[in-house]
This record gives structure tokens, sequence and C-alpha cells, in this order.
């Protein structure tokens, strides 16, 4: 063995010692009840439905700590839609898991930030972060619920449709009789636009294809009038023309149902399509952000540039050879403090090698975190 | 068309799956994945298949290669039928044609090092002599982007897009005229996908290499095709070079294709074509245009009688009621 080999196995030992002491602490932690006044807080702005602030999700494993979020900040106006943006790897789905907080626990915990939610019902502000599981189940499948990637694995294969989308409702909703429930799950499925709900009421999942059944877990994720919907590549798994049916069906019971959308993807053709405001989002930290015209007409992070470069555009420029942004996401463990895409950027400068830039802002809805960010749009503008 | 023109000529390709039911395996009906399509590919040219999932362009692509056995029809390459040939000729004909397949995650053996990957099926089909075995081998990695040292690492060590890279070198170290690539950059990120095809395109122009290239992306397939073909359940519908086919769609289904793709544009609100309903079953497909259940134009003689399958000019082929 050499003397590296030592060093390094002395240092996993120790990394290994370190986490089951926090795991220990978190469950420990977890026993305590936690009084109102912890969790209940107020918005910041009350035209806000949901604002993540300063949150930092860390996961610890037996290699190192992975801090799959580190310090985002971003919130969801009531009635729109915001589309984050990112690679895999980025942290998007650690987000909505974090919101939900459905994270692998303990390996995962959220160790700090504020994640707060304007509940309608109850007339008050919480963080979900804080927030007790008694609350939480409330709040989840109720007044935040979620659309996953892969709608084969979200539904479960042994039960019906029916009995699925019945539990759901009946969860939420106080003092309904099973006849009700029943008449509401098959006018949910008729509202997302499945000809023949009776029918697909008694069906199992594997009788579905993949378009149908993405509307069934719509149509649940839509059963108890949620104010927000959590939308994980929602249409990854599916062909283009479902797709744009999926997409377009959304849109129509978003402003139906008055929710508000965050939507996760990797498609920045779908975000433009759907999104108000856009998140990008780069090895668990909000690179830039802002509406989708200050986006898409003047991108600032050099990551968002080579983004839009990189996809060939039907009908675009021809024959030119792709932008390509060179080298590859950075290792997630361990990372240091410093503008992670320093390396893989086309404009990096002295002036790069500092701390991890702090975000700047370029208007009143546009901010970017770069050291050049000025720079980049007068460039972008000549 | 002169056939010695051609890397590869597709003559009526069929390839029905039987449907076996209860105890005896039964054959009680089949599922038509392909129905008859014909193309050709040119040298140094890109043919790039377009379709929804379940529509028969993978099974094209592994049939071609005899990874499948077709039902019927006929596969030119060098003017011998790939589907009449025996073992020992069809072996022989393996280095000409190879394939990339969809996900660089299950394609490669996690027990080989990359070099073994890259050289195992060199050293089967002595493309090189011994003594030059090793430098040959890395001449092909440094082609695609690979570096010298990482030649005796394992895949698991790699990315997603580096191991596309591997199974790129795989199929090239045999110098082939074609080569299948079957959804290459579907499982890669953005950033990485368009490396692998800036590195597809170098190749080819280097290499006067002819790809088949498979995917349901179409902008990726606008990019990289000179020559695009929309397959719907398991026949082609349109086809034609890249400009016809995109500028002057005449399909109702290739249309509604391209108005589905999502443009990166928020103040561009197209005028969508959404088509309702799913892809039918090809086990039992729609009598008269396959297309008809779905199509916004369909009139009462598509639900009866096949179109034709015709020249339109410029080499753009349709088969479409509308337009005869």
């Amino acid at each position: 063995m050499t003397n590296a080999d030592k060093n390094r196995n002395q240092r996993l030992r120790q990394v290994k010692k370190e986490n089951a002491r926090r795991f220990k602490e978190f469950k420990k932690a977890k026993k305590r009840k936690i009084p109102e006044s912890e969790y209940v807080t107020q918005m910041k702005n009350q035209d806000n439905i949901l604002e993540i602030d300063g949150l930092h999700t860390f996961f610890y494993t037996d290699v190192g700590t992975v801090r799959a979020i580190d310090g985002v900040t971003f919130s969801v106006p009531r009635g729109k839609t915001v589309g984050i943006v990112g690679e895999s790897g980025c942290g998007k789905s650690v987000t909505s898991m974090s919101v939900m907080r459905l994270l692998q626990e303990p390996q995962g915990q959220i160790t700090s930030g504020q994640i707060r939610f304007a509940q309608r019902k109850e007339n008050r502000a919480i963080d979900l972060s804080k927030a007790p599981q008694k609350v939480l189940e409330k709040v989840r499948g109720g007044e935040i619920s979620m659309i996953f990637q892969e709608p084969m694995t979200t539904l479960n294969p042994v039960f019906t449709i029916g009995r699925q989308l019945d539990e759901a409702i009946q969860l939420h909703t106080e003092k309904m009789s099973k006849k009700d429930i029943a008449a509401h799950s098959v006018e949910m499925l008729k509202t997302v636009g499945i000809a023949n709900a009776e029918g697909v009421y008694k069906m199992y999942p594997h009788e579905l294809s993949g378009g149908m059944r993405q509307r069934v877990v719509i149509a649940m994720a839509l059963a108890c009038h949620p104010d927000l919907i959590i939308a994980d590549e929602p249409t990854t798994a599916l062909d283009v023309t479902i797709q744009a049916q999926i997409l377009d069906l959304l849109r129509n019971l978003k402003d139906k149902i008055n929710a508000s959308i965050m939507l996760i993807t990797h498609d920045l053709g779908v975000v433009a399509e759907m999104a108000d405001y856009v998140v990008v989002m780069y090895a668990g930290r909000v690179v830039e952000q802002g509406t989708v015209q200050d986006i898409f007409h003047n991108p600032s992070h050099p990551y968002t540039i080579g983004l839009m470069k990189s996809r060939p555009n039907i009908l675009g420029s021809e024959g030119d050879r792709l932008y390509s942004i060179p080298g590859s996401v950075p290792n997630p463990v361990d990372l240091p403090n410093y503008c992670y895409f320093h390396n893989r950027c086309d404009r990096c400068g002295k002036e790069c090698e500092g701390p991890f830039p702090q975000m700047v802002q370029l208007s009143d809805t546009h901010r970017v975190a770069c050291y050049k960010a000025l720079e980049n749009q007068k460039e972008v503008q000549k | 068309m002169a056939q010695e023109q051609n890397v590869l000529e597709v003559i009526d390709l069929v390839k029905h799956y039987p449907i076996k039911a209860g105890v005896t395996q039964r054959v009680v009906g089949h599922v038509r994945a392909v129905d008859g399509v014909s193309f050709s590919i040119k040298p140094g040219q890109t043919f790039g298949l377009v379709g929804e999932s379940g529509c028969g362009k993978s099974t094209i692509g592994r049939t071609l290669l005899r990874l499948t056995q077709p039902t019927s029809g006929k596969c030119i390459i060098e003017g011998k039928d790939i589907f009449a040939l025996n073992r020992k000729e069809l072996r022989a004909m393996r280095p000409k044609m190879q394939m990339i397949f969809q996900d660089p995650y299950s394609s490669l053996d996690p027990r080989m090092s990359v070099s073994e990957i890259i050289g195992e099926a060199v050293r089967e089909h002595n493309i090189v002599s011994k003594a030059e075995y090793r430098d040959y081998v890395l001449k092909v990695m440094e082609d695609c982007g690979l570096r010298a040292f990482q030649a005796d690492r394992y895949p698991h060590e790699f990315s997603g897009g580096q191991r596309q890279r591997i199974c790129i070198a795989r199929a090239l170290a045999l110098n082939p005229d074609l080569i299948v690539a079957d959804e290459p950059v579907s499982a890669l990120d953005v950033s990485i996908q368009a490396q692998v095809i800036n590195l597809m395109r170098d190749l080819q122009e280097k290499r006067n290499l002819s790809y088949l290239f498979i995917s349901h992306d179409l902008s990726v397939v606008e990019y990289i095709s000179d020559v695009v073909g929309v397959m719907y359940l398991g026949t082609l519908v349109e086809m034609g070079t890249k400009e016809e086919l995109f500028k002057h769609a005449m399909h109702p289904y290739t249309k509604a294709l391209l108005s589905a793709v999502p443009v990166p544009n928020p103040d561009v609100k197209m005028n969508r074509v959404i088509l309702q309903g799913d892809l039918p079953s090809p086990a039992n497909p729609p009598k008269g245009c396959k297309f008809h259940t779905r199509c916004p134009n369909c009139m009462e003689k598509c639900k009866t009688e096949a179109p034709v399958y015709k020249d339109y000019g410029n080499g753009h082929y349709c088969a479409c009621h509308l337009y005869e």
C-alpha cells in the first residue's frame, strides 16, 4: 500500500465516522415535537406562492459531502410557470425533492435555508424545510402535487387507475362518499382528455400507452386542486407528438385551476414555450435567472449562452459546426469555492479565479452569477 | 439508379414478429414492425430516419446488419445481398457495416478495458498486423477525441459523452463504409450531444463514411442528415433531401412532427398541429392509409385505400392521397 492510498483510506474512515455522528444527531432531532412558532412564517412578497431562500441541501456519502444544492434562491409567483433548466446532476430534481421533503433521509439533509409556502386554505405561510410530518402530509398531494418523469414507475402496477386516483382524493378531502369520490375521479380523467374515462377508471396501468399514463398522472396531480404543481421532466419519456399534447394540456389546465407550475426540464424549447420565468442551474447553484424574454433574448451567463448555441435548430443556421461547451460537469464531491464553470468557459479571465461570483442584478428581473456579466451583455447586444 | 453508386440499397424490407399464444405457442398474428421499406444511401452521406417510438426505425437498423433475421426483402451492400449470405460470407462483410447503440452505459462490457473494447474486433478480423495493433488502437482513440493514457481504463471511469466516443471508436476501428447509429445522442446531456454530433460529422468528412442515423429528435436529424425518411407504423410515409423535407413537408404526419418540436424562442407562438390519440398497434394496423386515424386532413378515400408511395420530383417521395 502506497502512502497516498493510506492517506486516502484514513480520510474515508474519518468521513464515515463523521457521517455516522451526523445521522445519529439527525434522527434524534427528528423525534422532537416541533412547535408551530418554528415553522409558521411570513411571505416576503404576497404575490408569491413559493419562496426558496438560500437553500442548501447536502448529501453525506461515504466518499464525501455532495453539495447538491448550494444556496439556491428563487420564487414562484402565483399563477405563473417557472422553468428550471440544467443538465443532469445540476440539482434541479433535488430542488423539487427538497420542496416536497422527499429526500433520502438521513443521507440527504436540508442544512440551511427556507422554503416558504403560502397556504391559501389556512391563510398562513409555512416553512416547508422545518414543518413536521403531519403538516407535510397535508401539503403533499393536496396543496403541492408532483408529476414525475416516468409515468410507468409513478403508477402502481397492481392497482387499477381508479383505485389510485380515489386514494389521492380520499386522503385530502373530508367526508366524501365513495360514490362521490369515484365520480370525481372519472371527472378528472375526462378533464385531462381521456375519451373513455369510465373504461380507463377500471384499467391497470400496463393497459395504457405512455401518453395516456402521463395523462392519468396529471389527473392525479390535479385531483385535489393544488396551488403548485411540480412537474419533473414531465415529457422526457414521451414522443414529440405526445409531448405537444401533454404540454398543451398542462397549459390549459393551469389556467383553469389557477395553479402555479414549477417545470423542471433540460429542454430549452419546452421552457421557452411554457415558462414565464426561467432559472438556469449549474452544479447546484443558480447561475442565471430572469423572465423568459431576459433569458432567451439576452442570455448573460456563458453557460446559458453555450446551452442555447449547442442545440441544433430546425431551419436555423445551416452547415455550421454546432457550438459545444468543452469539458464536462465537475465531480460534485467536495467542490471547492470557485466559479464551477471556469474551466469550461471561453471567456474566463483573471478575476474568475476568486470565490463563486455573487449574483449581479442586470435588470429588475434578470440576475446572473458571473464576474463578467456586464461585459458578456455588451457582447451579446452587439 | 445505378446500384454500384450506393453504399447501401434496401429494397422492400419486411420484418414481421410472430405473436405466439397458448401452451402450444401457436402463432396468432404478426407485429408488422417493418412493412415494405426501400431506400438507399450514397457514399459520404447521412440518411436520417425519424419517427415515434414503436414505428420500426430501430428494427430497420438491426435487420440491415442481420442482428435480427428479415422476413423478406433485399439489402445490398457492395453488390452483395446481405440477407442471402451464409455465415462465413456474412462474417467477411461485418467490418463494412458497424453500429453505434443508444445507451453507452449498457453497450460497453464493464470488464474490458477501453483498448480491449476497441481492439477486440480489430484482432478478430485481422485489420492490422500484430506489431501495429497497439499503435492502431491508440490512433483510432485519438481520432475520436480520447487520450492515449485512457487506453487501459475501464468504462466506469468515463462520463456518458466519453463512453459514446468509445462506442464510436469501436465502430470506426474496422474501417467501415456504413455506420448504423441508433439514437446515438438521446441518452446524453445537451452540451455533450453537440460534442458527439460534431465528432460524427468530422469523422464523416475525414473518412467518407455513410451513416444511417436513427433518431426521434427532429432537430438533430435535420442538422446531421442529407436525406431524411419519416416512418409511421412500419412504412416510410415521406422521404426527401433535408432541404425539401423540412421546407416543403408534404405528408400531414411530417407536418405534425415538425410543428410539435418546441422552439427555443419565447416570441414564436407556432400554429401547432396537435395530433390526437396515440400510435395504433402495429399488430393490427388501420386499414387504408395507416395514418388516417390521427390525420387532420382525413378523407373518405383514406379509410379504405392505401396511398401509393411515389416520386413528386426532386427525389421527394410521399405516400398521401392529398397530392394524387
